[in-house]
């Protein structure tokens, strides 16, 4: 089901706990790797990067392939995906095969194909959407910014706090 | 839960002040802290490097002044906002995030006189020009477009002169050329006109007025819609490697969030500019009646209007709702609830006449501001535009007999008749001054 709006965002945080990033880099003005360390560094899910080229970033163990990733770790709730639009179909059917509850194009990676192959392959499907930006949405990061959250509530926790100290305190 | 879309007033009341999660405070705590403690060197490293979001130390961002900036963002419609320490500054970051020595920026002529100076004077003097555009009307604007221009500046409701920016047209215009449009939109508060909403890409106020709107502090903040394009060639600033963060391209690494990040990680942090938390508190306070306060304002600007246009010792009114209003149609078309309560008249007596009358007044404030919840006056010509040349003066709409009000939230009935014992007083003197040899 392709999510829209914020609610169903928020719903697949709450729910989801491991991700599974696809063209995460290790080269630190990457766009991919802000967002693979600020949720590394959160803990609110547990990342892993997916790249051929990387043992590693960072001390997490990086995987080739989602599908080598699911052989060890079973299948991940979200596969992010940071590559062309043109690769993503061929992400977007390693991710039906493996069993991903949900994947999660970022900024700019739209092809409808893609988003065809995932929808029909049962997923979660959130499109051009920062997972990173969309965490800090419902954790009171993009506030800190001064950036607009879209949020209004006189409920005491952000959505995905559970406790009132701050989240690197978890 | 489901999506819901607030409307204005709900969001004037809560947007970005959820209850304090520390302690559960349902009114926006004043956070004086300069510094915020790093929960581990780690954490401190992705601070540094915008990795992540957090406070580090109160000139970058405070949370005080952040709840202030997101509810200015919401309610101007943007993707976020700016706080600064003045109106000045606000426009001053907008500029420099976007330009750079070398560039240029065109804006209508008729402007605020401080930001007249800011702009022809200052900022020439750091290498980035101004053209100001008799008129500002969008085929004027069009025409001073260079190749090395960058932005295009308006106001909503110019000041003193009243007139009404085309927003959706002069948008056009700046996006046909590859730049954005920036509105002053101070006169018109977010209650009354949005102009991201019209196509303008920066909106920038000086909070100082109805904001506040209380005449207390100075303030100002920039929101940023999000939907400019900054990678698209003509902001090489944005999407070039930054030497001030490891040569990361802002457009590449926090695409649509590109302007204004750089605008605060490195414009305000190095101008310094930064808005006071407690003037961020005062703010907060000002905009929860913001919706409010402003019919209050318009209704009775209209009733002096009227009372003005209605006297023979006032040669001219320029109130935008007015039959004899240049800008009538575009004021319907903006400022459909009403263009603000700042405007300006002319005393057949001119500059003689002003003088006596703002000197006659007692219940009305002879002072350099508006926006206030008490009515204000001022003689622009020997005040707020005096640092301006003749030619500049008269660009800029302002004229000797001009008497500018901002007319506040008292009994209508208490303002009439303040000014009525003014105007006999105003031409009095006047056939006084005349009888002389």
């Amino acid at each position: 089901m392709i999510l829209n709006g914020l609610s169903a965002r928020l719903a697949l945080l709450r729910r989801s706990r491991t991700v599974a990033m696809v063209g995460a880099s290790n080269k630190t003005t990457r766009p991919s790797y802000f967002v693979f360390s600020y949720l590394r560094t959160h803990r609110v899910l547990e990342v892993t990067p997916i790249n051929p080229a990387l043992a590693e970033i960072d001390g997490i163990k990086a995987f080739p392939t989602l599908t080598a990733y699911a052989a060890e770790r079973g299948a991940p709730d979200i596969v992010d995906v940071f590559r062309k639009p043109s690769e993503a179909a061929a992400v977007a059917r390693e991710a039906v095969a493996v069993g991903a509850k949900a994947i999660w194009f970022q900024y700019g990676v739209i092809d409808p194909e893609a988003i065809r192959i995932a929808d029909e392959g049962g997923l979660d499907v959130v499109v051009d959407r920062c997972i990173k930006v969309e965490s800090a949405r419902f954790d009171g990061g993009l506030s800190v910014g001064g950036f607009n959250s879209g949020l209004v509530t006189a409920r005491r926790f952000r959505p995905l706090e559970s406790e009132p100290m701050g989240r690197h305190a978890r | 839960m489901e999506d819901r879309r607030f409307g204005f007033r709900t969001r004037a009341v809560h947007a970005g002040t959820p209850p304090d999660p520390a302690t559960g405070a349902r009114a926006q705590p004043l956070y004086l802290s300069t510094s915020f403690v790093f929960d581990s060197a780690e954490h401190a490293a992705e601070l540094f490097s915008l990795r992540t979001y957090g406070n580090i130390y109160s000139r970058i961002g405070n949370p005080t002044v952040s709840a202030f900036e997101e509810r200015m963002a919401s309610l101007e419609g943007g993707l976020g906002g700016i706080a600064t320490a003045s109106g000045l500054a606000a426009q001053l970051v907008a500029i420099l995030s976007l330009a750079q020595t070398g560039d240029h920026f065109v804006a209508s002529a008729n402007l605020y006189g401080g930001t007249v100076t800011q702009f022809t004077v200052t900022l020439r003097r750091m290498g980035i020009a101004c053209t100001l555009a008799p008129g500002g009307a969008p085929a004027d604007i069009a025409q001073a477009i260079r190749p090395e221009t960058k932005a295009v500046f308006v106001e909503t409701i110019g000041n003193p002169a009243g007139n009404i920016a085309d927003i959706e047209a002069l948008a056009a215009v700046a996006h046909r050329h590859g730049v954005p449009l920036i509105v002053d939109n101070t006169f018109a508060s977010p209650a009354l006109c949005r102009p991201i909403e019209w196509g303008a890409d920066i909106v920038v106020h000086s909070a100082t007025k109805y904001i506040g709107g209380h005449g207390t502090v100075i303030g100002g903040v920039l929101v940023e819609s999000g939907a400019f394009p900054w990678g698209a060639g003509k902001h090489p600033l944005l999407a070039q490697p930054s030497p001030g963060y490891h040569d990361m391209n802002f457009v590449e690494t926090f695409g649509e969030y590109a302007y204004l990040m750089r605008a605060r990680a490195e414009v305000l942090r190095d101008v310094g500019a930064c808005l006071s938390p407690m003037n961020a508190w005062l703010m907060l306070q000002g905009l929860e009646t913001l919706a409010v306060r402003m019919p209050v304002h318009v209704e009775n600007a209209r009733t002096v209007a009227r009372f003005l246009q209605g006297r023979d010792e006032v040669a001219w009114v320029s109130f935008a709702e007015l039959e004899s209003s240049p800008y009538r149609a575009l004021s319907a078309k903006y400022l459909p609830d009403g263009p603000g309560s700042i405007f300006t008249f002319g005393l057949r007596g001119g500059g003689e006449a002003g003088r006596a009358f703002i000197e006659a007044l007692e219940l009305w404030s002879h002072l350099a501001n508006v926006g206030d919840a008490k009515s204000l006056v001022i003689h622009p010509a020997s005040t707020t535009h005096q640092q301006l040349s003749e030619e500049e003066m008269r660009a800029s709409g302002v004229t000797p007999e001009m008497v500018r009000v901002s007319v506040g939230l008292e009994d209508a009935a208490d303002l009439l008749w303040d000014l009525d014992r003014a105007l006999h007083a105003a031409a009095s003197q006047t056939l006084v001054t005349e009888g002389k040899p």
